[in-house]
C-alpha cells in the first residue's frame, strides 16, 4: 500500500464506516491541534475517546480520559495517534493486541507522524493504516467544508454537498450516521 | 493540519477552470455558484460561534474575512495554480499589501526585480516605506543581482513571471535558486501569464499573487486580487522570523498558524490576520464575475496569444515602428526563455517603440478608433497606453527607462477581436497625423 498518496475513496470509506475514535495523545490544552481535531470530530457525530496517561481520570471536552488503550471499555473503530513517530510503534503494538477485544479496524497516524514498520505490523494484522494525515482536515476536505477557507480540496463534483441537518454550515460525508 | 493532493487522477486545466471549487449549492441545487451578497452568517448557537471564531471549525463568519462566492473563486485559483489554498482580496495591490504585511516586520527588507508594473514600483517605494518595509531593487533580467541584494534583513524575493510592461520573461528557476539559498520565500506576480501560460509553483515559487482584474476575470468589469499559497515553504523549520506564522497568536488563543494549518498556513494567516485586520475584502459580485471569466480562461488565453503574435509580427515590419518587444517573436532575446517558462504563448501584453518618440506615442493613442486608450490590460477588448504619459509618469526618467517605459514606448494589450481589425486600427492610427 502506498502511504504517500491515498485515494479519496480509501479515506472516505474509513471515515464513513467509523463511529468511535480513540485519540491517543489527546491534549486538554485548547490551542493544540489534537484539541481542534477532537472538537471537530465530536461535532461530526463521532464518539471520541481521549487516551493520555498524564490526564487519566480527567475529562477533555466532557469525555473521560483513559490512561491507555487497554483501559478503554470499547468498542473502538479507529486508533488516532497524536504521538511522535517513534512512539507510534508502541501504540500500534497495543492496538494489534486489542484489535479483537475492541473491534479496532484502523490505525490512523496524525499529520507529521509516520512509522513504516508499525504500519506494516498493523497491516499484517489485518488493520487499515493511514499515516501523516489529519482526520479533521480529511473530513473537511471530503465534505467540502474546508473549501470555505479557500483550501484546494482537490475534488471536483457535480453532486450537491450533503448537509447534516444539525444546523447551518455543517456538511457531512456520505455514509455518516 | 495540512492538505495533500489526492491519489485520484488529476483533471485537466480546462476542467479545473470550470469546476474547481464549485459544487452545486447544497440547499437549492443552483448549479452556478450563487452571489452570496451578505455581510454575515447566523450561528447555530454560542458554542458554534465560539468554535468559528477560534478557527476550530470551518465556516463563514463575516464577509470581510470570507464569503462563499469568494471561497469558490479562491479554490478555483488555487487549483489552477497547483497551490494548497488561496485568498481572494479587493485588488492585486491589496494582495501584495496583505502578503507583505503577513511576512514583514518594521525594518525588514525584501528584494524585488525592478521590471514591474508601475503601480507596484510606487507601492513598494512609497507606501511600504511608511510601514518601514524596505524594497531593495534587483534586475529581473540578471538573476545574480538578486543574490547581491540579499541581506540578513531580507524576508522575501518578489518578481513577475512575464514582466509588465516590458515584455520580459523572467528566469524563475534561477531566481528561485537564490530564494532557496537565502532561505526566504519567492513571491511571483503571475498576472500577465495566468496559470494557463505559466505555473510559477512548477519553477519554485512559494507564493503567487494575481491581479484578477486582468486576464483571469478577462472582461474588464471587476477589480480583484488573489494570493496563492503553494504550500512549499516550511515556516516551522525556517531560519528567518515570520511571527505571524511561527509565534503563538494572541488574537487566536495562542495557536501557531504554521503548526495548526501546515502547508496552507500562509493563506490562512493572510486571511485571518492580514485580511481581517487590514480589511481589503473582495465584493461577492466581483468574485462572481471573475469566476465566470475564469471558466473561459484557457480559450481566451490561447486566442490572446495567437492575436498578439500576429499583431507583434505586423508591427515588427511597420515603417514607423523602431522595435517590438514581444517574447513570442523568434527574434526576441527572451524567446528561448519564454519557450521554457510559458511554452503555450508569451501572453498578449507587449511594448513597441515608435521612431517618432514621445510625440508619436501621444499621437498613436489619440488616433485609435477600435482599440481603447486606457490604463488596464487583459481585457477581451484591445487596449493601448503610452506609459510615459500615464501609468509611469510619476516615475523618474531613469526609473521609467529601467521599467521598460521610456518616452517612445507604447504598450498594447491585444484583445479577442478579429485580428485583421486590430491591425487595421493600428495602421490607420500610425498613418494619421
Amino acid at each position: 500500500m502506498d502511504h504517500d498518496r491515498y485515494a479519496d475513496t480509501y479515506i472516505a470509506g474509513i471515515l464513513a464506516d467509523a463511529r468511535t475514535i480513540a485519540m491517543v495523545g489527546a491534549s486538554a490544552v485548547t490551542n493544540r491541534p489534537s484539541y481542534f481535531a477532537m472538537k471537530y470530530l465530536l461535532g461530526k457525530g463521532y464518539e471520541v475517546i481521549p487516551v493520555n496517561p498524564n490526564l487519566a481520570g480527567d475529562e477533555i471536552q466532557h469525555r473521560h480520559v483513559y490512561p491507555k488503550l487497554a483501559a478503554v471499555p470499547g468498542p473502538v473503530d479507529i486508533v488516532d495517534i497524536f504521538r511522535h513517530s517513534a512512539a507510534a510503534a508502541e501504540v500500534v503494538r497495543e492496538a494489534v493486541a486489542l484489535k479483537d477485544k475492541l473491534g479496532i479496524k484502523v490505525i490512523w497516524m496524525q499529520l507529521g507522524v509516520r512509522n513504516a514498520a508499525a504500519a506494516a505490523e498493523a497491516e499484517a494484522a489485518g488493520l487499515k493504516v493511514v499515516m501523516n494525515r489529519c482526520a479533521k482536515i480529511e473530513y473537511g476536505r471530503l465534505s467540502g467544508e474546508i473549501g470555505w477557507a479557500g483550501v484546494n480540496v482537490g475534488i471536483l463534483s457535480s453532486r450537491r454537498p450533503l448537509l447534516s441537518g444539525r444546523g447551518v454550515q455543517d456538511h457531512v460525508i456520505a455514509g455518516k450516521p | 493540519m495540512s492538505i495533500d493532493k489526492p491519489a485520484d487522477r488529476e483533471p485537466g486545466f480546462s476542467t479545473l477552470a470550470i469546476h474547481a471549487g464549485a459544487a452545486p449549492d447544497p440547499s437549492t441545487g443552483a448549479r452556478v455558484t450563487p452571489v452570496y451578497q451578505t455581510t454575515s452568517y447566523v450561528f447555530n448557537n454560542v458554542d458554534h460561534a465560539a468554535a468559528l471564531f477560534n478557527l476550530e471549525v470551518f465556516g463563514n463568519i463575516y464577509s470581510r474575512i470570507g464569503n462563499p462566492t469568494q471561497a469558490v473563486l479562491e479554490q478555483r485559483v488555487a487549483a489552477l495554480e497547483g497551490g494548497t489554498a488561496a485568498l481572494a482580496v479587493a485588488s492585486g495591490h491589496a494582495a501584495q499589501a496583505v502578503v507583505f504585511q503577513t511576512l514583514m516586520q518594521p525594518g525588514d527588507e525584501f528584494v524585488a526585480g525592478r521590471q514591474l508594473y508601475g503601480g507596484s514600483v510606487n507601492q513598494f517605494n512609497h507606501a511600504f516605506k511608511t510601514f518601514d518595509w524596505k524594497v531593495v531593487w534587483a534586475d529581473s533580467t540578471k538573476p545574480e543581482t538578486f543574490l547581491e541584494a540579499i541581506s540578513p534583513k531580507t524576508k522575501a524575493i518578489f518578481c513577475e513571471s512575464i514582466a509588465n510592461p516590458g515584455g520580459i520573461v523572467v528566469d524563475l528557476p534561477a531566481i528561485s535558486a537564490v530564494a532557496k539559498q537565502a532561505g526566504v520565500p519567492l513571491i511571483v506576480d503571475n498576472t500577465l501569464a495566468t496559470p494557463y501560460l505559466c505555473r510559477p509553483k512548477d519553477f519554485g515559487a512559494d507564493i503567487v499573487v494575481h491581479s484578477l482584474t486582468k486576464f483571469m476575470g478577462g472582461h474588464g468589469n471587476s477589480i480583484g486580487g488573489a494570493i496563492v499559497d503553494c504550500g512549499s515553504y516550511d515556516w516551522l523549520s525556517a531560519k528567518k522570523n515570520y511571527p505571524a506564522l511561527q509565534d503563538p497568536n494572541p488574537s487566536y488563543n495562542g495557536i501557531r498558524m504554521a503548526e495548526t494549518f501546515g502547508n496552507f498556513a500562509f493563506a490562512l494567516a493572510a486571511r485571518v490576520l492580514g485580511l481581517r485586520d487590514l480589511g481589503p475584502a473582495i465584493s461577492p459580485f466581483n468574485a462572481f464575475l471573475i469566476l465566470t471569466g475564469i471558466e473561459t480562461l484557457p480559450l481566451r488565453m490561447a486566442k490572446h496569444c495567437e492575436n498578439a503574435l500576429a499583431v507583434a509580427s505586423h508591427l515588427a515590419g511597420h515603417p514607423r515602428v523602431a522595435w517590438v518587444n514581444y517574447a513570442g517573436l523568434p527574434s526576441n532575446p527572451y524567446h528561448a526563455l519564454a519557450n521554457k517558462i510559458c511554452p503555450r504563448g508569451a501572453g498578449s501584453v507587449f511594448t513597441f517603440g515608435l521612431k517618432g518618440g514621445y510625440e508619436a506615442g501621444v499621437q498613436l493613442v489619440s488616433n485609435v478608433q477600435l482599440i481603447s486608450h486606457l490604463a488596464n490590460i487583459g481585457d477581451v477588448r484591445s487596449l493601448i497606453i503610452h506609459p510615459a504619459s500615464t501609468t509611469h509618469r510619476q516615475l523618474t526618467d531613469e526609473q521609467r527607462a529601467a521599467a521598460g517605459a521610456g518616452d517612445d514606448v507604447v504598450r498594447l494589450s491585444v484583445g479577442l477581436e478579429d485580428v485583421d481589425d486590430i491591425v487595421a486600427d493600428l495602421d490607420q492610427a500610425l498613418a494619421a497625423r
